[in-house]
């Protein structure tokens, strides 16, 4: 039976990882490669490195980052942060990334998830969409870290998105990022009702109970957490526990190998 | 003193080969990217890796001249490991693009039957259907890796290949073997310690051979 996945996230800027509250105020917190293999040996099921520096002339670092990760967790990472063409993302997954996630860049221009599906296969293309609740009940697309307003509704762009050929769907509330209030189950059930193909629910994991939470109110089939991994106040084998006992297939946290 | 095999892993294009590269070295073996027919010469295995289309996989193969050294390589049942596209690309053809591909198997590619969700990605579960070495020490319904919307299903009279299955609202073979030749719809570079095991294995297939 396919696991229901748990990913840490690492937020890097300028080749380190980084955590900020709502997308500002940011805090370093290690070494990119170091803390991923010490997620892959504590069962992490995937990694996701987003890029929040995202400058031009950051690139090289952030290829010989992913690479050395790559060389260290024997897991599978998913880059995003700043991609805008096809030929950025197959640098990336030269450099050892499985997985691309694209935000902005495929806002402003959709047909990118088209070419690069089309070049790398669906399943290698994640299209990351940042979401705030509106008073109309609704949820807003978020681009640029947080900070621009699109007037597109979140749910209608996760539709589209798959259509044009995302094979997964990174879906963060940015209402929830940071502030450890739960996961923003009502808009993950929106959209994982509405989609086929698997759903990444990030943004706003305090707890164990958060995680069984996604999965089981928001239909979530992978669960993405930063800073409760990162400052050590939950382990991943304590959230998988809580998980199994919930009653959700997991994947057992492996033996290290010496 | 174990001798390092060499092992040959196709690159036919963009794709991460960084994990399998590391995932065969850490186990002890040298590992050489070719990118021609050539650079099989010398070779003790070759892997064909790769995730995506079949059709244009086939046209990178052939305008590297790939083509012909592997189906002579596997003609000769010298020892070869498919990975994920690299598995389905043995089968006769793909319904994903209608691409005819190497015939060494007999059947299709076809698009997973009854997926609660697709592409599949995500660890799941091996379900050994018989012994083989590939999987010495990995315990039966082990978890590995997969990302993809695609299988291999073998033709009734090629199911005795089958080496396990895998259940994704349905099952669908997740590893094959046939002689020297092993396939396996999952990503073992990327499956962690038992991911590694089954490269181990295979590497000392090939010291065997």
């Amino acid at each position: 039976m396919l696991r229901r996945r748990v990913i840490p996230c690492l937020d890097v800027a300028d080749g380190r990882v980084v955590k900020g509250t709502r997308f500002v105020d940011l805090v370093d917190e290690g070494d990119p490669p170091e803390l991923a293999e010490r997620y892959a040996n504590e069962g992490a099921d995937e990694l996701v490195f987003l890029d929040i520096s995202a400058a031009p002339e950051r690139r090289g670092t952030l290829l010989e980052i992913v690479e050395r990760t790559a060389r260290r967790a024997f897991i599978p990472l998913t880059v995003g942060g700043g991609v805008r063409s096809v030929s950025e993302m197959g640098a990336v997954l030269r450099a050892g990334a499985d997985k691309v996630s694209l935000n902005s860049a495929a806002v402003a221009d959709p047909n990118l998830i088209v070419r690069c599906a089309a070049r790398f296969g669906r399943q290698a293309v994640v299209v990351a969409i940042d979401a705030r609740a509106r008073a109309t009940g609704d949820w807003e697309v978020i681009v640029k870290g947080g900070r621009e307003a699109t007037g597109l509704d979140a749910v209608t762009w996760a539709i589209r998105a798959v259509d044009l050929g995302a094979g997964e769907l990174l879906v963060t509330s940015i209402d929830r990022d940071g502030t450890g209030s739960g996961f923003d189950t009502d808009l993950l059930r929106a959209i994982t009702s509405r989609v086929r193909v698997p759903v990444i629910a990030s943004g706003g994991a305090a707890g164990p109970d958060d995680f069984v939470a996604a999965v089981r109110d928001g239909g979530a089939d992978a669960v993405l957490a930063a800073s409760i991994f990162h400052r050590r106040i939950h382990a991943i084998a304590d959230v998988k526990a809580t998980m199994a006992a919930a009653g959700l297939p997991i994947r057992l946290v492996p033996q290290v190998v010496a | 003193m174990t001798t390092r095999p060499r092992i040959a892993v196709v690159d036919y294009g963009a794709g991460n080969l960084v994990s399998i590269d590391q995932a065969l070295t850490t186990v002890g073996a040298d590992v050489a990217l070719v990118r021609d027919g050539e650079a099989l010469r010398g070779a003790d295995a070759v892997i064909v890796p790769g995730v995506g289309a079949a059709e244009p996989a086939m046209v990178r193969l052939k305008s590297r001249g790939l083509i012909d050294p592997i189906h002579a390589w596997l003609a000769a049942d010298r020892p070869f490991l498919g990975i994920c596209l690299g598995l389905q690309l043995l089968f006769d053809g793909s319904d994903e693009d209608g691409a005819i591909t190497l015939g060494v198997v007999p059947g299709r590619t076809v698009q997973i039957e009854h997926a609660p969700s697709l592409p599949h990605i995500g660890w799941n579960q091996v379900e050994r259907t018989r012994a083989h070495p590939l999987f010495e020490g990995i315990a039966d319904g082990a978890d590995f890796y997969f990302v993809h919307s695609y299988v291999g299903v073998p033709d009734a009279v090629a199911s005795g290949v089958i080496l396990a299955t895998t259940d994704h609202g349905g099952p669908f073979a997740s590893a094959l073997a046939r002689g020297s030749l092993v396939g396996v719809q999952f990503h073992p570079e990327r499956s962690g310690p038992d991911g590694l095991r089954l490269l181990a294995n295979f590497v000392n297939l090939v010291r065997a051979a």
